[in-house]
């Protein structure tokens, strides 16, 4: 890690701790203590009245994996998560290599791509909601005509595809800012050095550029994949309430529902504890990995 | 560019305006439906070219609220928006205050533990409300915070993010500014609100813009705190409104609370672009 402090520093003994202070007293209170609390509470079970609770080991755990229901919320998150980071990712990569080709608009197309990352997630839902809405919806109204029997709040298929639709739509700006700052970094030099040695433009993109965008590629992949474990609960919560028949139930809606709708408070807790680990997870291969870009 | 190639820039114009045009066409969509009465908005499919109640129905979200069948307590939207900008402004200006104090005293002092709380906020990075939802939730209502501001923005407010940001950007202030600081008899808070705080404008501003937008956009945390009317935010009331699509709709109000909804944290990253971006890219770094 970069050094972490000033050759010259202040001298008191107690300002510093008072500074710091504001941050860690929420940081405590707020993160820590709950953290714990949702660690024991995951080993813990109440007894049927909510009056007690006693130590049941990993049983909540087992419990958990033994529910299809739960497996089944895994694989709709994976499922989910992987659409979301390569329909996502690809679709603005091919944005970023376009733009970066042209000469000229390329800020103005910047400015017209970007704004999808203001709309909240519910928002996002909402309005694609109710583009597809059977009835009213402009697209559901095209899909019947193609002789589609479409209503996403009955064909969990159909669900699944307007849920990655909202999601991805809010992330392409992000995804194609990163793209689009990382193509703009490669030399100009060596792109031109390929195309004297006769290198055509795909040639070049597969042999010069995608080497050297992969470091951005990789964090970006990290990052789609917090992004759709972690931030879609509002699209999830404001278009199909994890329906129809749990077929949009990822993991962040199902450990909401279970301990605030079901009132399942060692389940809950079992479900935040895994989640726990994923985000750690992810964490530490972004930040290893960034230690390495550092370092190169 | 390299080569010279007319016809492949021409599809490279084509091709970004198209997406450009399908990126919108949901807001489109909203705001014409916003512009209709809610017998032209139930036909199938809504009319694709504006009519003349957009003023109207703006008029109605803003000032009374959709009327739902089976949803009681329609609130104002301009209610709600109030709520959404004292959250987003309280999240923002919070975090951004903690965040310089906390960043100056691991940047600017030497002292024990201080590597053991960096890594404590560092940590928080990995606590996302959706790891501790119930105990969290529990901790505020103790705390006699549940439908309330505070309960809303507090535990919102931690931020490694903005520390790692602020420290970033003192560890490039020249040290001869703190010589120049002691030997002018400045203490260090002198130093911190007189000459750190003023050189980091462009990154607080970049900040403000990255947490603005957060604060705005919350949807988990509110929907647990906030269950009285009078501190829902506008979108969750948006994705409170979407619960029963079958139901009949005002879908000319409801839209247009959409709209109202998006406008603001749009109209800052627009009006704010550059902030943005260096706010986005170096957050990351």
């Amino acid at each position: 890690m970069a050094p972490m402090e000033k050759r010259v520093v202040f001298q008191n003994k107690f300002l510093p701790y008072l500074l710091v202070a504001p941050q860690l007293a929420i940081t405590i209170i707020f993160f820590f203590w709950p953290a714990s609390q949702a660690i024991v509470q995951s080993v813990l079970r109440e007894d049927a009245f909510g009056t007690r609770s006693y130590f049941v080991g990993l049983e909540n755990f087992i419990i958990l994996f033994e529910d299809d229901y739960y497996l089944h919320s895994f694989q709709i998150t994976a499922l989910f998560s992987s659409l979301v980071t390569t329909i996502g990712l690809s679709l603005s990569l091919f944005l970023a290599v376009t733009a970066d080709r042209l000469v000229r608009g390329t800020t103005a197309y910047k400015t017209l791509l970007i704004w999808p990352y203001a709309v909240a997630p519910a928002v996002a839902g909402a309005l694609w909601g109710f583009v597809f809405l059977p009835g009213p919806g402009v697209l559901a109204y095209v899909l019947e005509q193609a002789g589609i029997d479409w209503n996403f709040q009955l064909n969990g298929g159909q669900a699944m595809f307007v849920v990655v639709v909202a999601a991805t739509w809010k992330q392409i700006s992000y995804n194609f800012l990163f793209f689009l700052a990382g193509l703009q970094s490669v030399p100009k030099s060596l792109i031109e050095a390929a195309a004297i040695d006769g290198a055509g433009p795909i040639r070049r993109f597969w042999t010069i550029i995608m080497p050297l965008l992969s470091p951005t590629l990789f964090f970006l992949i990290v990052v789609n994949v917090v992004y759709a474990f972690f931030d879609t609960f509002g699209v999830i919560h404001s278009l199909t309430r994890g329906g129809p028949a749990k077929a949009t139930e990822v993991l962040v809606y199902k450990v909401w529902y279970d301990g605030f709708e079901a009132q399942d408070l060692g389940g809950s807790s079992a479900q935040s504890v895994i989640l726990m680990v994923i985000v750690i997870a992810l964490t530490v291969v972004q930040f290893r990995y960034i230690e390495r870009k550092v370092h190169y | 560019m390299i080569e010279r190639r007319p016809v492949a820039n021409a599809f490279g114009h084509i091709f970004l305006i198209t997406t450009i045009l399908i990126v919108a066409f949901p807001i489109y969509l909203a705001v014409i439906a916003a512009s209709h009465t809610i017998q032209d908005v139930s036909q199938t499919p809504m009319p694709l070219l504006p009519g003349a109640e957009l003023f109207t129905n703006t008029a109605r979200a803003l000032f009374d609220g959709p009327q739902m069948i089976g949803v009681s307590g329609a609130t104002p939207a301009l209610v709600l928006m109030k709520n959404s900008l004292i959250m987003a402004i309280a999240i923002a200006v919070g975090k951004i205050i903690i965040s310089l104090l906390s960043a100056f005293a691991i940047v600017y002092f030497r002292f024990p533990l201080k590597n053991f709380f960096f890594w404590m906020i560092f940590i928080t990075l990995m606590l996302p409300v959706e790891v501790r939802i119930i105990p969290t939730y529990k901790i505020v209502a103790d705390l006699g915070l549940l439908d309330s501001y505070p309960g809303l923005v507090l535990p919102l407010i931690a931020s490694a993010t903005a520390t790692f940001l602020f420290r970033q950007f003192f560890m490039t202030v020249p040290d001869e500014l703190v010589e120049a600081a002691r030997i002018d008899g400045a203490g260090p808070m002198r130093f911190f609100c007189d000459v750190l705080v003023p050189l980091s404008r462009t990154s607080i501003a970049a900040m403000f813009v990255i947490q603005f937008i957060y604060g705005w956009n919350q949807y988990l945390w509110p929907l647990l705190i906030a269950s009285d009317y009078q501190y829902q935010t506008i979108v969750l009331a948006i994705g409170r409104l979407m619960r029963a699509p079958d139901a009949f709709y005002e879908w000319p109000v409801v839209m247009g609370m959409a709209v109202l909804a998006l406008l603001p944290p749009v109209l800052v990253v627009v009006l704010m672009q550059r902030w943005f971006v260096k706010g986005l890219v170096e957050t990351e770094k």
